[in-house]
């Protein structure tokens, strides 16, 4: 049992930390997310120069065959950083997608693409009506011919407007909520029928809502098999939501040493308002909320992600329990920072804004919750058998 | 990062598995069974019978020890298995005062002949142990304590009341912090760290019932109680610097992890039995969930304690974390407790075991579990309340 990080996994560490702190300082930051983009290419490049790009894919494509773990590192830094570009919806979400399901054509055109920088993906899943049911899909798929026509929304699509390349979740069978006839496809995002109409996040990430009219897509760029890209869908989506979770680890650890800080150095009533007990135990408490979240999403991480059961269980408990730690660590950061808490200018309302939003991204509180128990809890039976010892 | 079990960790665990099913005593188990069902109090065979048995298999009765004390010496691995196992299979739990805590004190701070007087009673389990710390006028502030002793050529001569004293009724001998110094610059500097003889002349013991009608804990009193000094532990007046060590050093288990899993395990179980609206309280929405947030609660918390102990073990030692462990681990407890009270409905209410009735009523599973919550509000205030807990963290973690 260790909770260390071998070599290779302190060097990207370190790597990753140093590229935030002499890439992403609070004003430059701030010009990146104003700017009509909403990220910076050179970032990118920096990225694919690093190696971070290739951080989960396979060494046959020329990527390093990174872990959950060695995302965790990545996507933690980031967070801490408030790291905007695209590499959550490119590397881990759609180039997942397509290390799970690509045929070795796809598999060898896109994720050398994805590595060397050249191009970014997004993945097309929510509809308005899905909420966060992967299984919801409205958006439909014809065959005509050797193309298939698609038709449909998709709603809040991350990264979509900085992407060469969507992947679109479409039905080509069975009813709305049914977990077979999802088809996924790949699409160039300048395809005629496509059209993206993109948009800022309440947290200065970048989204769109696309909408797909008779949209031709060549049976060549299916991903995966017809009618079976569900399991493959959520797997990734929970890899994904690990990845999120490291992400708001990072964020909490800045919100609780940055509202421990400033709560030092505030005075009010002629001394520091860390002097005041209500303070100081706000304050211990926003740590023992980091910790709780920081150690469940190792749980999550050491977890056997293989066993698909095991990882929804673990996936679904790491992601209930963060999104409680994020509403208490955030929402008291923002009250123990007092006026400066509530302003735009101040960097703590935007670390708060994207925690909050990450509790959002890929199932809230409650939906994992319930995830969870459906997971846990529907196993036992009513048991005739003697109970006789006491609960302690 | 890595949590998987090595072989030598799988076959360490079944080793632990199987010395438990062929040497934990059936009549013990019943024992505790019958009277924790009536709310009676445990014998001082039923409390160190188990640890007795342990202490004759190398130094398992001490698992942190090292093996020059005659202790098990586990790794932070080893010790979160035991304890899991030992959980698992309901083993009465080993009294802390003597392992956890004096012994420590003693190997680390002690000179040869005290630990050679003391340390093999300590493992053996023969000799019981009992804490004197607080007092009632120094609960938080522990520091104020008033119990004095005063050198009278080869003694101290003991004056005062200790109050909480846990299980005194049965202890041979009691760790006592006293004051040697009233005029000390600061409260913390007269103290010193005591070793006393409990069947001392002047040494009285009076119960104190807490609110289950239990008995565990007791005021002891102190009067003109002669102490040789070659009990004094360490210098005089440096008791506060061996009590601290104390209260940071044994971190394994505070947080009650593995006891708490089977707790909610065991309600699962009642839940599954016990209806409401027509259908197993297990199905019902609202129970469903609260049982569900104890879990992700004492899964994240179970994590907590591996890096805490993951650390301890790459020579990090010890530190203000147990405050955290402290903290969260009697908020599960209380939570769990709370929740076994909760499923049983109605017989929350029947009080067995006092002289008023000894029937028994209601169904199996049920007895004395809102005794248990009652007894329980108790974890949150013992041990440093967890408001001290809270100061302590703000202090030495976040330096504020």
């Amino acid at each position: 049992m260790n909770f260390d990080y071998t070599e290779e996994q302190t060097l990207l560490d370190n790597m990753v930390t140093s590229f935030v702190r002499d890439n992403y300082d609070w004003d430059t930051r701030c010009n990146i997310v104003k700017s009509e983009e909403g990220w910076k290419e050179e970032n990118w490049k920096q990225f694919a120069e690093l190696g971070l790009l290739g951080v989960p894919f396979d060494e046959a494509y020329g990527g390093l065959g990174g872990k959950s773990a060695d995302l965790m590192i990545v996507m933690e830094q980031f967070g801490k950083g408030l790291v905007v570009e695209p590499y959550l919806p490119t590397v881990i979400l759609a180039g997942g997608l397509i290390s799970k399901l690509g045929s070795e054509g796809q598999k060898n055109s896109i994720i050398p693409e994805i590595i060397s920088g050249n191009i970014r993906c997004a993945f097309a899943y929510a509809e308005p009506q899905s909420r966060f049911d992967l299984n919801d899909v409205k958006t439909s798929a014809a065959l005509n011919g050797n193309d298939y026509v698609l038709n449909g929304f998709k709603s809040v699509v991350f990264g979509a407007g900085m992407a060469s390349h969507l992947i679109i979740s479409a039905r080509t069978e069975g009813e709305q909520r049914s977990e077979s006839g999802i088809t996924l496809f790949i699409v160039d995002t300048k395809s005629e029928g496509l059209t993206l109409q993109n948009y800022p996040t309440i947290d200065e990430y970048r989204a769109s809502e696309v909408i797909i009219e008779n949209l031709k897509v060549s049976k060549d760029n299916v991903l995966g098999k017809i009618n079976m890209a569900y399991d493959a869908i959520e797997e990734i989506v929970d890899i994904s939501t690990i990845a999120a979770c490291s992400e708001a680890v990072g964020i909490l650890q800045v919100l609780k040493d940055s509202t421990t800080e400033y709560c030092k150095n505030r005075k009010q009533f002629g001394q520091s308002i860390a002097k005041n007990q209500v303070i100081q135990h706000r304050l211990v408490d926003m740590m023992i909320e980091y910790e709780q979240a920081k150690s469940i999403l190792y749980m999550a991480v050491t977890a056997d992600l293989s066993n698909s059961d095991e990882r929804r269980k673990a996936v679904s408990a790491a992601k209930a329990r963060i999104g409680k730690a994020i509403k208490f660590v955030g929402e008291s950061a923002i009250q123990l920072h007092g006026g400066m808490g509530v302003v735009d200018e101040y960097m703590v309302s935007h670390y708060f804004k994207r925690a909050t939003m990450i509790g959002v991204l890929f199932g809230n509180t409650d939906y994992h919750m319930k995830r969870y128990m459906t997971l846990t809890q529907s196993g036992i039976s009513s048991s005739d058998e003697a109970i006789s010892v006491s609960v302690t | 990062m890595d949590t998987a079990f090595s072989s030598e960790d799988l076959k360490f665990q079944s080793e632990i598995r199987d010395f438990i099913k062929t040497n934990y005593p059936q009549e013990l188990r019943d024992s505790i069974n019958s009277k924790r069902k009536l709310g009676k109090e445990l014998s001082r065979e039923d409390l160190t019978a188990w640890h007795k048995i342990l202490g004759k298999h190398n130094g398992w009765s001490a698992p942190s020890w090292p093996k020059q004390y005659g202790g098990a010496e586990f790794t932070p691995t080893q010790k979160y298995i035991f304890e899991q196992e030992c959980a698992k299979a309901e083993c009465q739990y080993i009294m802390p005062f003597g392992i956890n805590m004096v012994g420590p004190v003693i190997y680390t701070f002690g000179n040869e002949e005290q630990k050679a007087q003391h340390l093999p009673g300590i493992l053996s389990g023969e000799v019981f142990w009992c804490q004197g710390y607080s007092e009632p006028g120094s609960g938080s502030d522990l520091a104020s304590l008033k119990t004095s002793a005063v050198k009278e050529g080869d003694h101290y001569i003991i004056n005062g009341q200790k109050t909480w004293t846990t299980m005194a009724q049965y202890a041979d001998w009691i760790f006592c912090l006293v004051r040697t110094n009233p005029d000390a610059e600061k409260p913390q500097q007269g103290i010193s760290f005591l070793l006393i003889d409990m069947k001392t002349p002047g040494v009285t013991v009076r119960p104190i019932k807490l609110m289950d009608g239990s008995h565990e804990v007791n005021e002891t009193w102190f009067d003109n109680v002669k102490v040789p000094v070659e009990n004094l532990i360490g210098q005089e007046n440096m008791g506060w610097t061996y009590a601290k060590f104390l209260l940071a050093h044994e971190r394994s288990g505070i947080a009650g992890v593995a006891r708490s899993k089977k707790a909610i395990e065991r309600i699962k179980q009642i839940a599954s039995s016990e209806m409401s609206y027509g259908e197993p309280l297990i199905q019902d929405p609202a129970f469903k969930a609260k049982i569900a947030a104890a879990e992700l609660e004492l899964s994240a918390l179970e994590y907590t304690e591996l890096r805490t102990l993951a650390k301890d073990s790459a020579g990090k030692g010890p530190g203000p974390e147990s405050s955290l462990l402290k903290i969260k681990g009697t908020d599960i407890q209380q939570a769990v407790t709370e929740l076994a009270m909760e499923a049983v409905g109605y017989y929350a209410n029947p009080h067995l075991g006092t002289t008023l009735s000894n029937e028994y009523v209601g169904p199996d599973y049920a007895t004395n579990l809102s005794g248990t919550y009652f007894n329980f509000r108790k974890a949150s205030i013992y041990g440093g309340s967890n408001e001290i807990q809270r100061n302590i963290i703000a202090k030495m973690v976040l330096g504020l």
